[in-house]
């Protein structure tokens, strides 16, 4: 008598040999990784027999090509910081407010027409932006503000900004937009005003989207180099106003690199930022994942 | 104008862009009883529903035309403010839609918009709202956690807390119960009975034994016209029309 075979057939083969290969693919791409981190760490370390690792992080001076030579890279950090803060404070209100405005308040026309435009921004080049903020924002600033040089740490927090805006925007627009229509409805019929329903409900229930959009649209501005390269001035010294030049870590490395002598101390103390550079934008991808895990909601809706 | 008519629909015409979903609607709404909205899918019993608190204000291609009064005053006058409208007129939903917030919070909401700080006012109104909705026994020990750990029927109930809070004159019901269990169902029924006393209650729904069970008036719609209304009685064991017989006993073709 003929019954169902329960044996593994042909088909049930091929899955498993599919699923193989796919876990394949998924393992070179992570050896890969370890193996560029691994490169990082061992062309990174050795600086440190000659510098302690406290004044290479707190060392206030970077001149690496004098004789002694000095690798504290402190100014670099800070000046990091800094541009990647300023351009927060700029990107993250300006982003979240526009796709405020266009998922909630603007016409489904305009919408239709803004959304693409803002997201064709995103795909500018870096390289384009760091033209634009050296040719067009940089004698601006130089004549409106009286400063010495127009590329300086608020020129590049603000061409960062605008790398980062329309990333912000689209992704928290989708988000807020999303938020479904019974939930709206639901706090207009308690008599909640359109505001009050925005502030109380829907930022509320997309805030896990905003704080993805958030994440998205700054890790493009972290590690960025082609723009503070082009924008920020260069100087290495700690700011000490918005409009002092400064000169990041991803900036020093893609500047000096081609300049160091392979496997010289100036080239191990780069890569030593690089370091550096990673344990920041891993710690940033930490914490902002943690942040859009706390706010995603738990439980849902059972019938 | 007879004082118990609560709330009245007077020659109500309603167009979502170019098809018109309501046409000449009269209809009135009286104090402390329970008129429920029948007919078959499409007939624009929700579109009816909504346009007695504006809620198809947020429909940007849609259009009224003739009056609903609410104690004599029309809504759709231009002065009238939306948001203070709405406060007096509760509505709950065909799928229960609590804010993603605590069972607390959620029936505090209404409070809060309308301005209410005082803490110890707002924990006694919450309260009291669970109560009234038959909720408060199964939810006090889980007051400050999330709604959406409720189940449908609670989540409905909640939903109906959260309308009451804001001490509505009228709450409309859009298939209050379509989602939900038997049992869950015959609770929210006992619930508009008892709510009736207070307030002036409209419900739709596609369940005739549930129209027959809970309403004291009954109005049957087809293709956006008002066929009948009568007494609930009456329409369910003799009715005037035809239609109107065919639709109840299920033989509608
Ligand atoms: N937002 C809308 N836009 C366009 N047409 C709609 C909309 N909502 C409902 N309609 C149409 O209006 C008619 C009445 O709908 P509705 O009031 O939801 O019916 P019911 O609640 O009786 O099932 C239907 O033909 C429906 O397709
Ligand atoms: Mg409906």
């Amino acid at each position: 008598m003929k019954g169902i075979s329960y044996t593994a057939s042909g088909r049930q083969r091929k899955e498993r040999s599919i699923r193989l290969v796919f876990f394949a693919i998924a393992l070179a791409s992570i050896i890969t990784l370890g193996l560029i981190l691994l490169f990082l760490f061992m062309e990174g370390l050795p600086i440190f027999k000659k510098v302690s690792v406290q004044d290479f992080l707190l060392g206030k001076y970077w001149y690496p090509t004098d004789d002694p030579a000095d690798f504290g890279i402190f100014a670099l950090i800070m000046a990091s910081i800094a541009v990647t803060g300023v351009s927060a404070v700029i990107s993250i209100p300006l982003g979240v407010l526009t796709a405020l405005y266009l998922a909630e308040a603007a016409s489904a026309r305009l919408r239709q027409w803004v959304k693409p435009v803002v997201e064709l921004l995103a795909a500018l080049p870096s390289v384009v932006i760091g033209f634009f903020g050296m040719v067009i924002v940089a004698p601006f600033l130089q004549d409106v503000f009286n400063v010495a040089t127009g590329l300086n740490l608020f020129n590049a927090a603000l061409m960062l900004a605008f790398m980062s805006i329309p990333t912000i925007c689209s992704i928290s627009e989708d988000a807020i937009f999303g938020v479904p229509a019974e939930l709206k409805e639901a706090s207009l019929a308690l008599g909640a005003t359109h505001w009050e329903t925005i502030w109380r409900v829907i930022i509320p229930a997309s805030i896990s989207g905003i704080c993805t959009a958030v994440i998205l649209g700054m890790s493009r501005a972290i590690g960025e180099t082609m723009v503070v390269l082009m924008v920020a001035g260069g100087a290495a010294m700690v700011p000490g106003s918005l409009f002092d030049p400064v000169r990041p870590m991803p900036a020093s490395i893609a500047a000096e690199m081609a300049e160091a002598p392979f496997r010289g101390d100036h080239y191990y103390a780069l890569f030593a930022t690089g370091i550096v550079l990673f344990a920041f934008t891993l710690l940033f991808n930490v914490v902002a994942d943690y942040i859009s895990n706390r706010y995603r909601q738990v439980g849902a809706a059972t019938l | 104008m007879d004082s118990s008519i609560k709330m009245a629909v007077n020659d109500l015409d309603f167009f979502y862009a170019d098809f018109q979903a309501l046409h000449r609607i009269l209809l009135k709404f009286t104090s402390n009883q329970v008129t429920a909205l029948i007919g078959p899918s499409g007939c624009g019993k929700s579109t009816l529903l909504r346009c007695l608190n504006r809620m198809n204000d947020l429909i940007p291609y849609s259009r009224v035309k003739g009056q609903v009064l609410l104690e004599g005053r029309n809504i759709y006058d231009p002065n009238v403010d939306v948001v203070t409208l709405r406060r007096h007129i509760g509505m709950v939903f065909q799928k229960p839609n609590p804010f993603p917030k605590s069972v607390f919070e959620n029936v505090a909401y209404g409070l809060r918009v309308n301005g209410m700080r005082d803490r110890s006012m707002i924990t006694e109104r919450v309260e009291k709202s669970l109560k009234q909705a038959a909720l408060w026994e199964e939810v006090k020990d889980r007051i400050h956690e999330s709604a959406l750990g409720l189940s449908g029927g609670q989540q409905q109930r909640l939903c109906i807390a959260r309308a009451l809070a804001v001490e509505p004159e009228i709450v409309l019901m859009d298939e209050p119960c379509s989602a939900l269990d038997p049992i869950a169902t015959q609770k929210i029924e006992e619930l508009i009975h008892q709510l009736k006393e207070k307030y002036t209650i409209v419900i739709v729904t596609h369940n005739m034994q549930q129209a027959a069970r809970v309403s004291d008036v009954t109005a049957f719609f087809y293709l956006g016209k008002l066929i009948e209304v009568d007494e609930t009685k009456k329409i369910f064991t003799r009715p005037s029309l035809k239609e109107t017989s065919d639709y109840i006993t299920g033989r509608f073709g």
